[in-house]
């Protein structure tokens, strides 16, 4: 019982790091690079994937730190790390959105 | 092309090195000096159940205050930065439509994540989780309530009021500590009462319960301040 426990609790953490690892993945391929791409609009549409990408990867860390037992940490992660951060970069991303706006409306 | 294949081949030598870590893994057969100290004492000397919270707010104390200064200073700089922009004036612009789901379920949920917030840091003492965690849920409420209302605006006065009395209140705890206990931030200046009781473990509870607040405050300031300016931007640019 204890054994086959252990087992399943292994696989699962084994399963969410590369999860985990995927969604960081992710995240890396839809942040744009630099100046090669001149297509701005393009860059700024596929920053939204990459900002959930990263939410998701805190969101499986948390779960990690539950299985490995540390609910307090678990609880932070799950707030801040997924919840807050992610909602802090969108409202960023809004900012600079309507900013660069205004800036080629004004010319 | 070439950026891609440094970025993946920097993200493939992490893992190998942290899967090399983890293959050299053993766990200690039993506590280490500094473990035992605190597994033993705790429930004696401090009468927390929670061994983790009597670390961080007794026997690390000072620690936490110094995280939350570095917390308070963060938020000071994100308001000071946000001031500092452009004051567009406010139009009667429409509200942005909102979901029947979010609008109403924030309604029913925002108080019951608040409830759930303050909660978990009055216990923070008895179980998992405590003042910053506690902090944040309380925040997560508060964005919440901004997603199903993005022109809500939260009174500054009442947040600043609460996170300057609450972050007043911890440092006199803790020069009370000085005074009537060990030393600074020393949770006997109350009696410890019964272990596992809610009002147990000396100031643990009341400094926690600061510290929640202190934390949720500012990380509700800092959202309603971005969002205060995503909704005044959005005004501006409204024709």
């Amino acid at each position: 019982m204890d054994a086959s426990m252990d087992i399943l609790t292994t696989a699962l953490a084994a399963l969410l790091c590369l999860a985990m690892l995927g969604a960081a993945l992710l995240a890396v391929a839809r942040t744009p690079g630099k100046a090669s791409d001149d297509d701005e609009a393009a860059e700024i549409r596929a920053l939204p994937g990459a900002i959930l990408a990263a939410g998701l990867v805190g969101l499986m860390a948390s779960i990690l730190y539950l299985i490995l037992a540390a609910p307090d940490v678990a609880m932070t992660e799950a707030a801040i790390g997924s919840g807050l951060t992610t909602f802090l970069f969108f409202f960023v991303l809004a900012r600079i959105r309507s900013r660069r706006e205004r800036e080629t409306e004004h010319g | 092309m070439v950026k891609r294949f440094i970025a993946l081949a920097l993200v493939l030598a992490l893992g190998g090195l942290f899967s090399a870590l983890l293959a050299g893994y053993s766990p200690d057969p039993e506590l280490n000096q500094t473990a035992r100290y605190y597994a033993e004492r705790t429930a004696p000397d401090l009468g927390a159940a929670n061994i983790v919270t009597a670390i961080i707010v007794t026997y690390r104390g000072l620690d936490t205050l110094g995280e939350v200064t570095v917390l308070f200073l963060a938020a000071a700089v994100v308001g000071l930065v946000l001031a500092l922009g452009g004051q567009a004036e406010k139009s009667g612009a429409p509200r942005p439509p909102v979901g029947e789901l979010l609008a109403t379920g924030s309604r029913y949920l925002a108080p019951l994540i608040l409830l759930l917030g303050v909660y978990v840091f009055v216990n923070g003492h008895l179980t998992p989780g405590g003042g910053f965690q506690g902090g944040a849920i309380i925040a997560s409420g508060a964005l919440l309530m901004l997603l199903a209302d993005p022109f809500k605006t939260f009174s500054h006065r009442l947040i600043g009021a609460i996170e300057a009395l609450s972050g007043t209140f911890y440092v006199l705890i803790g020069l009370l500590g000085l005074v009537l206990a060990g030393g600074f931030l020393d949770n006997r200046i109350l009696p410890t009462g019964t272990l596992g009781a809610l009002f147990s473990a000396g100031a643990i509870p009341l400094i926690y319960s600061l510290i929640g607040l202190k934390v949720g405050a500012e990380l509700s300031s800092l959202l309603a301040g971005l969002a205060e300016e995503k909704s005044r931007a959005h005004d501006g640019e409204a024709p």
